[in-house]
């Protein structure tokens, strides 16, 4: 039987990978905008955990809007990027040091 | 599901900017370029109409409408009337600049109304998910303001750091949220506060929970060690835009916590009070202290701006005990000084170039006197100095302390902000000792030297007499 | 009622801030709104004087500043009818000294500036006489200060002028170490600096006592009415304190007028009538006042009789008159002083314009001895000088006669220790007032014309809007004493705003006390020097320098100013300056600078310098930065 216990762990799991993927990955952004949506997954799957255990619908609720904003996030962010990219010729982490101290 | 006239009259500021947001889309695809007056007019007059619609509808009691996810209540009518009024200046004071920037456009006006809605949802928030949705509202359409400069590096990079580490904030935020809600059960803020009082610190969920939400919210307001996007977003940042990160979104950050910590999470001020303590200090100590070896202006205000989140926070830790009136003061005060300050470093002009280090103000008192005189009411109200608003400020939040018994924290406050006096008066000892060397001059219409000066005056009126000022947060605090 | 009386120091204020707008511009457009505030301070005044003359007094807080601890800020106005006549006073020589400067300072670059200064001084003076409390008295008190240290220093590139600045404010720091220990001791006793509670208190204070040094205890209301006073000391110019007042003549002629002769000056007096129910609690601190005033009353007056310039032999006299104002305080006759002050404020303004008309005809010169026969050339001028003249030597029927022998019949029948001296140095000062008064004004007015050719040429009486203010003032200077004596002064007209203990009350023993020559003597002698004046500097000319060789060390103590100056240069401030040094060289420069601030400075500096490079720019650092912060704090939470 998976409790919710088991579930809460893969969450915690993949919200730490999402984490450790923003600040271990020195390659390029695309990688980091992955590492985000590895976290709201992570939020996502404790809503609906919750929810089931709960028998409250409002977590599932909360998931679509999160999926929703989700998707307008990484829109917007990809549009940002390909900005950032015409003016660097780059979208590695390590170039984007030009404002600092 | 019904929705009843009181109910739709409560949400009525927050449904005029949002349909004037999206009426406004619509309309400027029939103006020409040189009409685009018309839409930023109608831009600043929504926002104004919609804060004096705030101001009207101010509810005698706390009510929660439509079905619990809108907060009607004194302290979001207040916050609102700021959060409004504040934007509405930012949009005035950018008017030239946003046109030397090329982002003089119908885009950015929308944009404006947009993330003033979700500033408006933020105060009035009455459910997590309300809340979630009021911040990524104002975020993305932050996100995009920034990066409207679209040729300046770093615009884009300013954007690209706001963006990833907003992100990740966010994600922090919905984490705690998430645990929040499975450890209470529900997504209503009373609700949550209920099962708080209830269970306490025995619920590792909960107590987590609140933990993670702390620090997305440590991360919106710029407390350190959640604060190393500041000093970048705001440096890079179109100065317009500066204006509205450095005042306006910072209430809204506060007005969230209001929401989510004081509303919500309330019972458990114990712990987070301890979280504002430690994150207080070290904000003052990175704040203060760095901002002593910065040469640009803006980067110089963005770790001023942190500084000053940690004299906010000695109010919060203390608020448990004596009270919101201290915090709230504060806060409303910095948004005045950060939006005049901002707002006059992002009118000034150098050389037909925007004036950026601390040495471009050299001799302005004697090229524009008024300007650098409004600028000496600023660098005083934000170093505290007596009779300006900032000192009073500053008084009350150490008062408060005093009365918590953080007396240290009172003591160490005003050891930061005498250090921190020292970077201010180096931006009026190169207005009023050091030579002009270079063509500096105020840009900006005369609408907008008319505003600043009234916010300005506003800022050292205040310190000469706080009494409306102080009511009102009062009034504000009063349901809480 | 509450706001109209908001609204007089407010209006003053209102006009200094439009004209400090004005300052930058080079138009002459200052007057346009310092002279219609004031104007509206001195019509309003008149309303509440008309109104306090009605029986209708107001004492309460207008607006709460804020609260510290258990010590509230309150902006609390008292208007009595003590109050309402200093502040018609105030704005009636305030608006004749605006009025007059637009012809006095025509043509100075400083002209906006000047006015932004004077209505500032009209706000802050107001304050001052209409508070209710400690601290808004303070305030006005310390504002005043201000202004005039900005006046003093107005043409601020002479040197001169900057010297004098400094000097006023540094005696004026002397008193106001005395009146913050003042104010320290009775909050300390009483915990309020409201003076209803106060003066209801002030039996508390003259029974408890202070320690000032160790093992000699001391009634709490000498301590503090005694503190005060040497900050009414230093406002009001009293020995030794009144260095700074003669120099203070590098200002511009108005300002001399309005601050340094009729309103400023008199704060400290005003002071002391105020806090009548604190001084009547120590005999001693009373004896003190009095002695003090006879020294300075008499002491000045003869300095003011080798003096060549004409605004410093005013000005010598103007310390003379205060001390005969403190006199009165000291005999308990508060009445009269006020009203000495009142009239003193009228012909002394009048004085002072009217010399200034006279400075301006002779081309900015100050000394007499290049003036003589303006007479002929500047009747208006002349006649009001005249006037103002024969009120300050007390000669009847015009103001100061009246005023002035009050004080002096008071000072006979007090008996508070000291009085026997007040009175004959009292008495002895008429007559060398009106030595010194009408010296100046046969040197100035008649004999030859001694200035240059091209001067003498020139020589033509001033524009209206100088004349009209000297007529405006001459008239009270000559009728305010004949009219406003028996009301002000017998007829009970201060009623309960100022007290005086039982068996103290000269004044009213004075109503009653009729005949004897002595009534006579003041009279007498102000005539004999106004006889002595005109045959040495009319009938036998030579006379005078005769006199001054055959003195030898007695002039030349005159001349040396009695030598205060010298032991304020020579001995306390050497001794201030080698005390300075030593604490510079081995507290601020060592301990300090090195070690506090610049130690300290450096380390901020090298700690900033290092702390910026954790702002590395990279994202990675900045999302480590976060993470360590959820670590510490999650684990803070789950270990702790």
């Amino acid at each position: 039987m998976i409790s919710l216990g088991h579930y809460l762990v893969l969450g915690a799991i993949l919200f730490a990978i999402g984490v450790m993927g923003i600040f271990l990955n020195r390659k390029n952004v695309i990688t980091l905008l992955m590492a985000i949506e590895l976290i709201l997954l992570a939020v996502n799957l404790n809503f609906v955990a919750f929810s089931q255990h709960l028998d409250s619908l409002a977590g599932q609720v909360f998931v679509f809007f999160i999926l929703t904003v989700a998707a307008a996030e990484a829109a917007v962010g990809l549009a940002i990027l390909v900005l950032f990219f015409r003016n660097r010729r780059s979208i590695d982490v390590d170039d984007i040091n030009y404002l600092k101290g | 599901m019904t929705f009843g006239t009181p109910e739709m009259l409560a949400v009525l500021p927050e449904l005029v900017v949002m349909g004037m947001a999206l009426g406004l889309l619509v309309l400027d695809l029939y103006l020409r370029p040189d009409q685009r007056g018309i839409t930023f007019a109608l831009a600043v007059a929504t926002l104004a109409v919609a804060a004096v619609l705030a101001a009207v509808l101010v509810p005698g009691e706390a009510r929660t409408l439509l079905n619990g996810q809108f907060l009607h209540d004194r302290l979001g009518a207040v916050l609102k009337v700021f959060l409004l009024g504040g934007t509405a200046l930012a949009l005035i004071y950018g008017r030239r600049p946003l046109q030397r920037l090329a982002m003089y456009r119908g885009e950015l006006f929308i944009l404006m109304l947009l993330a003033s809605a979700g500033m408006m949802l933020m105060a009035s928030a009455g459910t997590l998910l309300m809340a979630y949705l009021g911040l990524e509202l104002m975020s993305l359409s932050l996100y995009t303001m920034i990066a409207m400069d679209r040729d300046s590096i770093p615009a884009t990079e300013g954007a690209v750091k706001y963006f990833l580490l907003g992100s990740l904030a966010s994600g922090i935020l919905l984490y705690g949220l998430s645990l929040v809600f499975g450890a209470s059960g529900s997504l209503a803020l009373d609700e949550i506060a209920a099962h708080a009082a209830r269970a306490g610190v025995s619920d590792p969920l909960l107590v987590l929970g609140g933990v993670f939400v702390a620090i997305g919210l440590a991360f919106k307001l710029g407390a350190v060690p959640f604060h190393m996007w500041i000093p970048d977003v705001y440096h890079g940042s179109p100065s317009p835009v500066t204006v509205v990160l450095a005042s306006t979104s910072k209430l809204a950050a506060f007005a969230l916590l209001m929401r989510l910590l004081v509303g919500g999470l309330g019972p458990m001020a114990e712990q987070w009070q301890v979280i504002a303590g430690a994150l207080a200090v070290l904000s003052l100590v990175v704040g203060n202290v760095v901002a002593i070896a910065q040469t640009a202006i803006k980067r110089m205000l963005a770790y001023s701006a942190i500084a000053h989140v940690g004299f906010l926070l000695i109010g919060l830790a203390s608020a448990p005990t004596s009270g919101y009136m201290a915090p709230v003061l504060y806060m409303l005060l910095y948004t005045l000084m950060g939006a005049a300050a901002f707002g006059i470093v992002s009118m000034l002009d150098r050389d037909e170039a925007p004036a950026r280090t601390i040495d471009d103000f050299a001799g302005l008192s004697r090229t524009h006197p008024w300007t650098a005189f409004l600028m000496l009411i600023l660098m005083f109200a934000l170093a505290g100095v007596p009779p300006t608003g900032g000192f009073m400020a500053k008084l009350y939040v150490f008062q408060a302390a005093v009365e918590a018994d953080l007396v240290w924290l009172a003591v160490f406050g005003v050891l930061m902000a005498v250090i921190g006096a020292f970077y201010y008066l180096r931006v009026v000892k190169a207005m009023y000792f050091d030579p002009p060397e270079r063509t500096l001059g105020p840009v900006g219409d005369r609408v907008a030297q008319g505003a600043v000066s009234v916010n300005a005056l506003a800022v050292l009126g205040l310190g000469i007499l706080p009494g409306p000022l102080v009511e009102l947060s009062l009034f504000a605090v009063a349901g809480i | 009622m509450e706001t109209l009386y908001l609204l007089i120091p407010l209006a003053s204020l209102v006009g200094a801030l439009g004209a400090g707008t004005t300052v930058a511009s080079v138009r002459e457009i200052g007057h346009r709104w310092a002279i219609p505030g004031v104007a509206v301070s001195f019509l309003l005044s008149l309303v509440v004087l008309a109104d306090v003359l009605a029986g209708h007094t107001f004492n309460g807080a207008v607006y709460t500043w804020g609260a510290i601890g258990g010590l509230e800020l309150e902006v609390g106005l008292l208007i009595d009818r003590l109050t309402a006549v200093m502040m018609a006073v105030v704005t009636f020589v305030s608006l004749a000294v605006h009025v007059y400067t637009i012809g006095y300072m025509h043509g100075d670059p400083g002209y906006n500036r000047f006015f932004a200064y004077i209505a500032g001084f009209t706000f802050f003076m107001l304050m001052l006489v209409m508070a209710n409390n400690f601290l808004v008295l303070f305030f006005g008190w310390e504002g005043v200060g201000l202004v005039s240290y900005l006046l003093i220093g107005f043409w601020y590139t002479r040197e001169s002028a900057i010297a004098a600045s400094l000097k006023a404010f540094l005696v004026n720091r002397l008193g106001d170490i005395g009146f913050v220990l003042g104010l320290g001791a009775i909050y300390a006793t009483l915990g309020t600096l409201a003076y209803e509670p106060v003066f209801a208190r002030a039996g508390e204070l003259a029974s408890s006592t202070i320690a000032v040094l160790p093992g000699m205890p001391w009634s709490v209301a000498s301590f503090a009415a005694i503190a005060l006073f040497v900050g009414a000391m230093a406002k009001s110019a009293q020995i030794p304190l009144h260095v700074w007042l003669p120099d203070s003549m590098e200002g511009p002629t108005p300002i001399s007028a309005l601050i340094h002769a009729a309103t400023m000056v008199t704060a400290g007096v005003f002071m002391l009538a105020r806090l009548s129910p604190l001084y009547e609690q120590s005999l001693a601190a009373l004896s003190l006042v009095l002695v003090v005033g006879a020294l300075t009353a008499l002491a000045l007056g003869l300095v003011a009789l080798v003096q060549h310039d004409i605004k410093r032999v005013i000005a010598y006299s103007t310390i003379s008159q205060l001390g005969y104002m403190v006199v009165a305080m000291g005999i308990s006759a508060y009445a009269a002083g006020i009203f000495h002050l009142m009239t003193h404020a009228f012909f002394k303004a009048l004085l002072f314009l009217a010399a200034g008309s006279a400075i301006h005809a002779v081309a900015d010169e100050q000394d007499m001895r290049r003036m003589g026969g303006l007479a002929r050339h500047m009747p208006v001028t002349h006649w009001t000088f005249l006037i103002g003249a024969l009120a300050l030597c007390g000669i009847w029927p015009f103001a100061g006669y009246y005023s002035k022998d009050t004080i002096i019949e008071a000072a006979a029948l007090s008996a508070i220790p000291g009085a026997g001296f007040a009175y004959w140095a009292t008495l002895i000062g008429v007559g060398i007032t009106a030595v010194y008064t009408f010296r100046m004004y046969f040197l100035t007015f008649h004999g030859p014309e001694r200035m240059d050719a091209e001067t003498r040429a020139h020589l033509h009486e001033s524009a209206r809007v100088i004349t009209w203010p000297l007529v405006v003032l001459a008239v009270p200077s000559l009728l305010a004493g004949f009219f406003l004596l028996e009301p002000v002064v017998f007829g009970g007209y201060f009623g309960s705003s100022l007290f005086v203990a039982e068996g103290r009350d000269v004044l009213g023993e004075l109503a009653h006390h009729h005949g004897g020559w002595g009534q006579y003597l003041p009279l007498a002698l102000a005539l004999a020097g106004v006889g002595l004046a005109y045959y040495l500097y009319m009938v036998r000319r030579d006379l005078p320098a005769r006199l001054a060789a055959a003195s030898g060390p007695a002039y030349s103590a005159l001349v040396a100013k009695l030598g205060f100056d010298r032991l304020f240069e020579g001995w306390l401030a050497g001794a201030g300056r080698g005390l300075g040094r030593a604490l510079w060289r081995g507290g601020d420069e060592h301990l300090i600078d090195g070690l506090a601030v610049n130690g300290t400075a450096g380390r901020v500096a090298a700690a900033a310098a290092r702390l910026r490079g954790i702002q590395s720019g990279y994202v990675y650092h900045y999302a480590f930065s976060m993470l360590i912060g959820v670590f510490a704090l999650v684990s803070w939470f789950f270990l702790a």
